[in-house]
């Protein structure tokens, strides 16, 4: 039988950036599930985060195109002012509509369709934040039975992000960002 | 594992996009799912409506119901100037080859409730070329383009349309294309005397003129690849050679079959040139 495929979903906005910089540092360049991370940032900044990351980051960081297929080795930076959802047959869409929580892109909008196309197999990680964003798209993915890990609130450069998502995902795991890159790593190595 | 309740909406969306197209004609086979999905769901929260079932009855009884849906479920989302580098470009780099011609003709595919076309028209205007240009604006949906016609936008959004004029290299004070009242900012309707509106399908209706230039932003995103390359197939068939096509900022001709018939005038800003035959 054929493996399912994974998708990892990472959310942040205050904090975020250092977050996951620091969850996907010692990721080999080989790392077998693609990544797509929604960082809330102006709109209207078209300033490149592949910057921030390509000195810190062994994975491509690329930014999302619309109906690209998922790949290994990547990971997906949400646009300024897209939302980005994910399709089941593996590919990307985009989307202008309204704000959600204040934000486009928004956490929520992108977790709710990786829940819904990739089911169980989806892992959502919610960073630092001053935002509710994301713990309703959590949710969804926990309703999945997918994995669902929240930074350390005592950890993040803001906590209102990880306690909004650890009220509504009570069960979540809470973790610091070397336990979450711990764990990304042995997902590898099965 | 994947929730029963997933399997059910998916494939009562499926049904009901079925029955709409034999109903009112309108076919949205091939519309992104995941948005379709995020719209729908948004429309029966907004509704209180329970399911898809309950949507169903709703849009077959109430034509007037069925427009709303239709102005909801499609994402009429837009602002002025959105991404001013795009209409710097237009500005720079396209303009002043169109105001070569005699007479100018283009479309605004897509156009919503009209923010674009005064964008573009305040442009056209400021390079000289309003009069002689007819602009074209359509949209699968009436309503909007009644709204198009009368150009009222939110006062409110000014401050950070102005802002985004002077980006595109706005020539004159910004508040002079306006008039406000009652929260509200009325555009001068002689911006847009020249410009006609149009219902157009670009999931089903044809080619209907010859255009310099093409604009259709942000709404091929909406599109699977097959409705999309029918799409770029409608703008190449109307195209003048060596017209102009502007595209949204993260859509791309490059995954198309016509591709190879166009050159990338400025890469960034998603705006491609025909090439002669």
């Amino acid at each position: 039988m054929k493996k399912e495929t994974k998708v990892i979903v990472i959310g942040g906005s205050w904090g975020g950036i250092k977050a996951s910089q620091e969850i996907l540092k010692q990721l080999p360049a080989s790392y077998g599930i693609p990544i797509v991370m929604v960082l809330h940032r102006l709109r209207n900044f078209d300033g490149n985060l592949q910057i921030v990351f390509e000195k810190r980051v062994a994975l491509q960081v690329i930014e999302v195109e619309e109906k690209e297929k998922l790949q290994a080795g990547y990971v997906y930076v949400a646009p300024s002012n897209y939302h980005v959802l994910l399709e089941k047959d593996q590919t990307f869409s985009l989307d202008v509509s309204e704000l959600e929580n204040y934000s486009r892109p928004a956490i929520d909008v992108t977790f709710t369709s990786a829940a819904e196309a990739f089911g169980s197999n989806t892992i959502g990680i919610v960073l630092s934040g001053a935002s509710k964003d994301g713990s309703a798209g959590l949710k969804e993915i926990a309703a999945r039975g997918g994995t669902v890990i929240v930074q350390d609130p005592r950890e993040a450069e803001v906590d209102t992000m990880p306690l909004a998502a650890i009220a509504s995902v009570p069960g979540c795991q809470i973790m610091n960002s070397e336990c979450i890159q711990a764990f990304l790593l042995s997902l590898h190595d099965h | 594992m994947k929730l029963e309740a997933d399997v059910l909406f998916e494939q009562a969306v499926e049904t009901l996009i079925h029955d709409i197209h034999a109903q009112y004609g309108y076919d949205f086979s091939g519309y992104a799912r995941a948005s379709v999905y995020r719209r729908i769901k948004r429309f029966l929260g907004n509704k209180n409506l329970a399911s898809v079932e309950e949507l169903r009855k709703s849009l077959f009884q109430d034509p007037y119901f069925f427009e709303n849906f239709l102005q909801e479920i499609t994402v009429n989302v837009t602002e002025m100037f959105r991404d001013p580098t795009f209409f710097l470009a237009l500005r720079e780099k396209v303009l002043p080859i169109l105001s070569t011609y005699p007479f100018i003709k283009i479309w605004d595919a897509g156009c919503s409730t009209g923010e674009e076309l005064f964008s573009l028209a305040i442009l056209l205007k400021e390079e000289g070329l309003l009069e002689r240009t007819k602009i074209y604006a359509t949209d699968i949906n009436q309503k909007v383009l009644k709204q198009a016609k009368e150009g009222i936008f939110n006062l409110a959004n000014m401050a950070s349309y102005t802002s985004a004029y002077y980006a595109a290299g706005g020539k004159t004070e910004f508040s002079s294309y306006y008039t406000s009242s009652y929260g509200s900012a009325k555009f001068d309707a002689s911006l847009v005397k020249n410009a006609v509106f149009y219902p157009h399908n670009l999931a089903t209706d044809s080619s209907f003129n010859e255009f310099h230039l093409i604009l259709c932003r942000n709404v091929l995103i909406y599109f699977n690849r097959e409705l999309q390359e029918r799409v770029f197939n409608l703008f190449d068939e109307s195209l003048v050679s060596l017209g102009y096509l502007g595209l949204g900022k993260k859509e791309t001709l490059a995954m198309s079959q016509i591709h190879n018939s166009y050159t990338c005038l400025d890469k960034s800003n998603r705006i491609y040139r025909k090439a002669t035959r």
